[in-house]
């Protein structure tokens, strides 16, 4: 079973075409991954069909990091 | 072949009038459509039956476009029974005129939420979709009017010119997930919404019509196959005038 990060982790490079190395905690997916803002609502998208949960557009909005993406859906999944 | 063959079509208000001419249209050049409706119930089935009897699919949803709840049941029903929306016509509209002294706000709200509020929760409700597929269609009805103003109709015209604003902004941020969103803008059409105007109205209408008739639904609905085929694939942000020439 993969771990949150990794399933994340695979939905950007798939979607923003990155290496996966660039893909850390910390790594910002506008300022650090290249994501615009049309990018960051589809990752959005894409993360909630592979976590089969929704995501609001104000929760949407606070995720501005890889790591936040990950705390969130593990909050979620809690 | 058809120039829309295996394409899935969603129009709204295709029960009567231009929307009834341009679901049959799409259907004709290969689409499967999905016949929405406010509560013609029967027509709408009707416009099915058709469809149906040309060798495509079609079903009847009915939905109130200016009701999200209701918009959102659209698309999934769309979806679970075609699993893509290829195009979405925002054809759905009504009209409350009075003169702008005497319009009331209930007349002006009307209006707004179901000729604009409703291409707005419509579009929003597909983009996720086309988005992922990577192509898609919005056509939207505005109408001649929403460009030239049009005295009695200050709701209907506000609604209309807003349907411009928002096909241009929806065409320019989606653009790059080759999303193509334009506009057609009737002139006078022959149908039950100008069938109710009184004969001196008509007359002077025709006066101001350089090619001298009014339109027909069909020739609406042609310029929205053009729009929704691959033949108009470099073409985004447009408004595309049916008028026999009223506006220049
Ligand atoms: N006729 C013209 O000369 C002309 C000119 C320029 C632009 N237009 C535009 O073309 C479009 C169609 O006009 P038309 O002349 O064909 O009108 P129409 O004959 O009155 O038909 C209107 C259609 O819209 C549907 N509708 C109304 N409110 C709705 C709602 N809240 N939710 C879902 N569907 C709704 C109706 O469904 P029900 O049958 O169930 O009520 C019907 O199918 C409109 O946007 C209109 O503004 C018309």
């Amino acid at each position: 079973m993969s771990t949150v990060l990794e399933r994340v982790t695979k939905v950007i490079v798939d979607r923003l075409g990155v290496d996966e190395s660039e893909v850390t905690e910390n790594a910002s997916f506008r300022e650090d991954l290249g994501a615009d803002s049309l990018d960051v609502v589809e990752l959005v998208m894409e993360l909630e069909d592979e976590f089969d949960m929704e995501i609001s557009d104000e929760d949407a909005e606070k995720i501005v990091t890889v790591g936040d993406a990950v705390k969130y859906i593990e909050s979620k999944l809690n | 072949m058809g120039k829309l063959e295996g394409k899935t079509a969603v129009v709204t208000g295709a029960s009567r009038g231009i929307g009834r001419a341009i679901a049959l249209e799409l259907a004709k050049e290969g689409a499967n459509v999905v016949v929405n409706y406010s509560g013609s119930k029967e027509k709408a089935e009707q416009v099915v039956n058709e469809i149906l009897e040309m060798g495509r699919k079609a079903i009847a949803v009915q939905a109130n476009v200016a009701d999200n709840d209701s918009v959102q049941n659209l698309m999934k029903k769309a979806l679970e029974e075609f699993g893509s929306i290829d195009i979405l016509v925002n054809n759905a509209g009504i009209t409350r005129d009075n003169l702008l002294m005497r319009m009331k706000e209930e007349e002006w709200d009307e209006v707004i939420q179901t000729n604009l509020k409703g291409v707005f929760l419509c579009t929003k409700a597909v983009t996720r979709q086309m988005m992922k597929q990577r192509s898609g269609r919005i056509i939207n009805i505005a109408s001649v009017v929403g460009v030239t103003g049009n005295a009695g109709q200050a709701n209907y015209t506000a609604a209309k010119a807003g349907v411009i604003g928002l096909t241009k902004t929806a065409a320019r941020e989606l653009a790059s997930r080759n999303i193509l969103v334009n506009a057609v803008a009737p002139g006078f059409i022959t149908t039950e919404m100008t069938d109710a105007l009184p004969e001196d109205v008509k007359t002077s209408m025709l006066s101001q019509i350089p090619l001298g008739k009014f339109g027909k639904p069909e020739q609406v609905a042609k310029a929205v196959v053009f729009l929704a085929s691959d033949d108009a694939e470099y073409i985004t942000g447009q408004v595309l005038h049916v008028d026999g020439g009223i506006a220049m």
